[in-house]
């Protein structure tokens, strides 16, 4: 498999550790090279431990392989964090004023790292101070590189006639990005590039930043021109091609697809969504001289999120609401309500490791279950699981219209994983994208005739009247009601409301094509079937065309939407299979266990990891490998990451 | 032809118990709405979930009933998307300053422009009479087993310390009284609270309407009850904010009034401010054509139902090529 050229930067939370990750993958960008970044952080502000694991490649890349081929540390415990993942022949850039670090004296380093740490110091007879790892590493073929990033730093201050060094010891993330590419030999003037648009409105910053560069590239061409020989694929592409996050790939999808209020209290990893389709609240349109609008609300919690949601959405206006999972347990009851008010109302839930606050910087798909049952009672629901940044953009425009037109909550599951990465596409043809909002009836269709809100319909869904339409005046209760919208407990009617409201899945197991559903790869009648949701998409097509390139007969089916479960389409297709593995990022296989209960189809080989860091290629390549080679137990637990 | 209260009458059996303060609020609200001229599809009752949750039905305007205590937050979503509804939100002392607190005093702080009435009679109506957050300490209502052991909340002094910028409170059989008050509420530019006292016969047998009526205590010359409840606008007061620099020394006067209880409750308007921006005056810094082109009423896609927002703007931001 093309691992590509994997780059990994670290350094203390606060550090530039993200800049210097958007720096590196936009000069690949204007390079032509194709970059999937995943980005990892701790709970915390300033301090602890965050890294930025890039993979470049000449092809689209959708998740990380397990090398890093270049090390960017910031600080001694970034080596130490990540020293076993570096390949042999790979390159560490290091501080030398902290070879002498005592290594166990880190204070950012947990206890539980440090126990484990000392027992691999130990059986390799690995001296106490950082200089001692890079001597044991150097033996194994990994290239040193000690730069002495004050010195370096001092010089730039000298140039730039700035006495107080503290004020540009931020620029230590540039500094290491300049070493990087001059060690790699790439064109600095793509580098000098992403940074100008980086920093394009402070030129006094763009002007630091280009000098650090500067040193630091002509620093390794001078010192280490040819200790390393990775070089990188750069070539001209005439495409256009954009890189951003899922959350950001959510908000443009929200806006295009006529998000016009948007609620959310602020969370973990989904308050970014929120905040960037802010900053865009104004925007022009296809229509000259016309422009729209999305008001963004910070609400007090998110039940008021949720609720003040569903009120813009009676009124009329595309609404929507964004959080993780302690956010979505206080959105509950509104969800059922809008389940027995069939409010159009779409819920982006960002998965994050979880019971309780659990791991809030971290990835997980704890809740697919969760997503699937909230709420106390029966009420149609749609459930959708993008499975990367490109589908986050689609499914959001998809989970409008499905809201509208058979008027039922919608949750679209992302996860952190998909939140926090980043990727390099070519720019999204929106040319095929269509809005319905379903049926809604105006002033004058409404004249002459009695509404009812709730009115009993072949499908279930009732024409829509938005809230202030004359003729169409109307009631909302969240008790059980008639076709007014008046309370009712009147129990032939209940029986017919629940029928009303139920049937709207049939509805939309109908009219959905299967392609919004499901995505297919591999072998159509593959021996060898593999099902799975969300983010996990990425490692496994990547580890399926590897293997399926060895000759094993592998096919992957990647469900989209969750529930209503498009149970016809994966019975038929799992049945057929000799063998069907479940692969998760949770404990117990939510996926597979919602799959047994609806078709029937028992899976008999679980791949799952949970802790909190996603799957890589490398490791679901290597676990479907025992699964094909007939030796594999039941169940495998993937543990890669740091 | 002018509306009569009766063209707000909806076809629901009115299902409260005898003799119910909520008759009162109903009927000073249908009177409202009629005196104001609303025309009914504009208007839209929100409700939380207990006994006042079900004015709505009993109204023939839009009526959304919410659920317990979120009945702000879906008020406030409804005017945000369309400015051009007159929103009224009602609750219940337990609704609103209970399980909806949080949201009571987050609302002040944006100040939409629309109504809140409180139905305040001190108990859990619906769900058999336990204590409400505006139940004073010690005391025994009919239903609890012991004396309240919480201090109750001053929904007055609450909603001025958060930002609500007309504060008023009325009595439920004061009809007359009641109507005046709400009619200014929905008049007010900005988020306006109205306390509405309220006898509930069947579970408070301290703060009844023979309570606030006086009839304990009988003019020893007239030999009639003295009444407890007395209004703000027959002893001069003045609610109104003029200028800004007048703000907090009429909230501390409105705070001193809503202090009052026991032989002297007074009624009326504490406290009135229209020269706090609006949150829709506040959108609209942002949004210039916010009120011309609300969420709701914005074109998001042209016939052919292609989306006619542009986003190239967006993607050229994210361009590495």
């Amino acid at each position: 498999m093309e691992k590509g050229f994997n780059w990994m930067a670290g350094g203390p939370q606060g550090s530039g550790v993200d800049t210097a990750a958007n720096i590196f993958g936009r000069a690949c960008g204007y390079g032509g090279l194709y970059v999937y970044g995943r980005r990892e952080y701790h709970s915390n502000i300033k301090g602890l431990h965050s890294y930025f694991h890039l993979r470049v490649s000449s092809n689209e890349v959708s998740a990380n392989v397990n090398d890093v081929d270049m090390l960017a540390a910031f600080d001694a415990e970034t080596v130490v964090r990540h020293i076993s993942e570096i390949v042999p022949n790979g390159g560490i850039i290091v501080d030398q004023n902290q070879l002498d670090t005592k290594i166990l004296e880190i204070p950012t380093l947990p206890i539980e790292f440090k126990s484990i740490f000392q027992e691999f110091m130990k059986e390799n007879g690995i001296g106490t101070r950082l200089a001692d790892l890079l001597e044991y590493v150097r033996n194994k073929g990994i290239h040193v590189f000690e730069v002495p990033y004050m010195e370096l730093l001092k010089q730039i201050a000298s140039k730039l006639n700035i006495r107080e060094l503290n004020k540009i010891t931020r620029m230590i993330n540039v500094l290491t990005i300049g070493i990087s590419f001059g060690l790699l030999g790439y064109d600095i003037g793509l580098v000098e590039k992403a940074i100008k648009d980086i920093f394009g409105e402070k030129p006094k910053i763009v002007e630091m930043n280009l000098l650090a560069l500067e040193v630091a590239y002509d620093y390794a061409k001078n010192n280490f021109s040819k200790d390393f020989s990775y070089r990188l694929p750069e070539r001209v592409v005439k495409e256009e091609r954009i890189f951003l996050s899922g959350n950001q790939a959510v908000a443009i999808g929200k806006i295009l697809g006529g998000c016009r209020v948007q609620t959310y209290y602020p969370i973990t990893p989904a308050a970014d969504e929120s905040e960037y389709i802010e900053a865009h609240e104004v925007l022009s349109t296809k229509i000259p001289g016309v422009e729209v609008g999305v008001v963004v609300i910070q609400t007090e919690d998110e039940i008021a999120a949720i609720n003040m949601a569903l009120g813009a959405a009676l009124a009329g206006a595309r609404a929507s609401t964004s959080t993780s999972g302690p956010g979505f347990s206080l959105m509950v009851e509104g969800l059922s309500w809008a389940g027995n008010n069939e409010v159009p109302v779409v819920i982006t839930y960002y998965q994050r490791g979880a019971p309780s606050t659990g791991l809030p910087t971290r990835h997980g798909q704890d809740d697919l279950r969760f997503a699937v049952h909230a709420g106390h009672g029966e009420f149609p629901r749609i459930v959708l699981a993008s499975g990367d940044i490109r589908e986050c953009f689609y499914d959001a425009v998809n989970a409008f219209n499905y809201a509208e037109r058979f008027q039922l909550p919608v949750i679209h599951l992302i996860d952190k994983a998909l939140a926090n990465s980043s990727q390099t596409f070519p720019v999204f043809d929106i040319s095929s994208i269509k809005i319905h909002r379903g049926e809604i009836l105006d002033e004058k269709m409404l004249d002459g005739i009695e509404y009812k809100r709730f009115a009993f319909t072949d499908s279930g869904v009732s024409p829509r009247v938005l809230l202030g339409t004359k003729n169409g005046v109307h009631w909302y209760t969240g008790d059980e009601h008639n076709e007014y919208g008046h309370i009712s407990e009147e129990p032939h009617n209940r029986t017919k409301m629940m029928e009303k409201r139920m049937k709207k899945l049939e509805a939309v197991n109908r009219e959905v094509p299967i392609t919004e559903k499901i995505n297919f790869f591999g072998e159509p009648n593959a021996k060898n079937m593999i099902v799975s949701w969300g983010s996990t998409k990425g490692a496994i097509v990547e580890a399926l065309n590897e293997l399926s390139r060895e000759g094993y007969s592998v096919g992957f089916l990647q469900v989209r939407m969750v529930h209503p479960l498009p149970r016809e389409y994966i019975k038929e297709t799992l049945e057929k299979a000799e063998r069907v593995i479940d692969i998760e990022m949770n404990y117990s296989g939510q996926l597979g266990g919602i799959i047994t209960e609806k078709t029937g189809v028992l899976m008999d080989f679980q791949i799952v990891k949970y802790n909190g860091r996603p799957m890589t290629t490398t490791e679901v390549y290597n676990a479907l490998k025992l699964v094909l080679d007939g030796r594999a137990p039941k169940r495998q637990v993937l543990t890669y990451g740091t | 032809m002018a509306l009569r209260w009766q063209d707000f009458k909806s076809d629901v059996f009115v299902d409260w118990c005898p003799g119910c303060g909520n008759y009162g609020i109903l009927l000073a609200l249908q009177m409202a709405l009629a005196e104001l001229a609303l025309e009914p599809h504009r208007v839209v009752l929100v409700s939380g979930i207990g006994c006042s949750g079900k004015t709505p039905h009993f109204v023939k305007v839009n009526g959304v009933h919410t659920l317990h205590g979120r009945t702000l937050p879906f008020a406030q979503g409804i005017k945000i998307a369309n400015p051009d509804l007159e929103v009224i939100a009602i609750g219940g002392d337990g609704d609103g300053l209970g399980i909806g607190m949080g949201h009571f005093v987050n609302a002040g702080r944006r100040n939409v422009d629309m109504t809140y009435l409180i139905h305040d009679n001190g108990v859990y109506g619906l769900t058999k009479g336990q204590a409400s957050p505006t139940l004073k300490l010690g005391l025994k209502v009919k239903a609890i087993p012991k004396p309240n052991i919480n201090e109750a909340v001053n929904p007055l002094i609450v909603a001025l310390a958060a930002g609500y910028t007309f504060v008023a409170r009325s009595y439920a059989y004061d009809t007359k009284h009641l109507k005046e008050i709400i009619k200014q509420a929905i008049q007010h530019k900005g988020l306006a609270l109205v306390d509405i006292l309220q006898p509930c016969p069947t579970y408070n047998d301290i703060t009844t309407k023979e309570w606030y009526a006086g009839e304990d205590r009988i003019d020893p010359k007239t030999g009639k009850p003295v009444p407890r409840l007395y209004k703000l606008e027959d002893v001069g007061y003045d609610p109104v904010v003029h200028d800004l620099s007048e703000d907090f020394s009429k909230k501390l006067a409105a705070m001193e009034k809503a202090r009052e209880w026991g032989d002297k409750i007074p009624i009326g308007v504490f406290y009135k401010n229209e020269l706090i921006p609006t949150f829709q005056e506040r959108i609209t810094q942002r949004i210039p054509f916010y009120m011309k082109n609300p969420p709701a009423k914005q074109k998001i896609c042209d016939d052919a139902g292609s989306p006619i927002t542009d986003v190239d703007v967006l993607f050229k931001e994210l361009k590495v090529t």
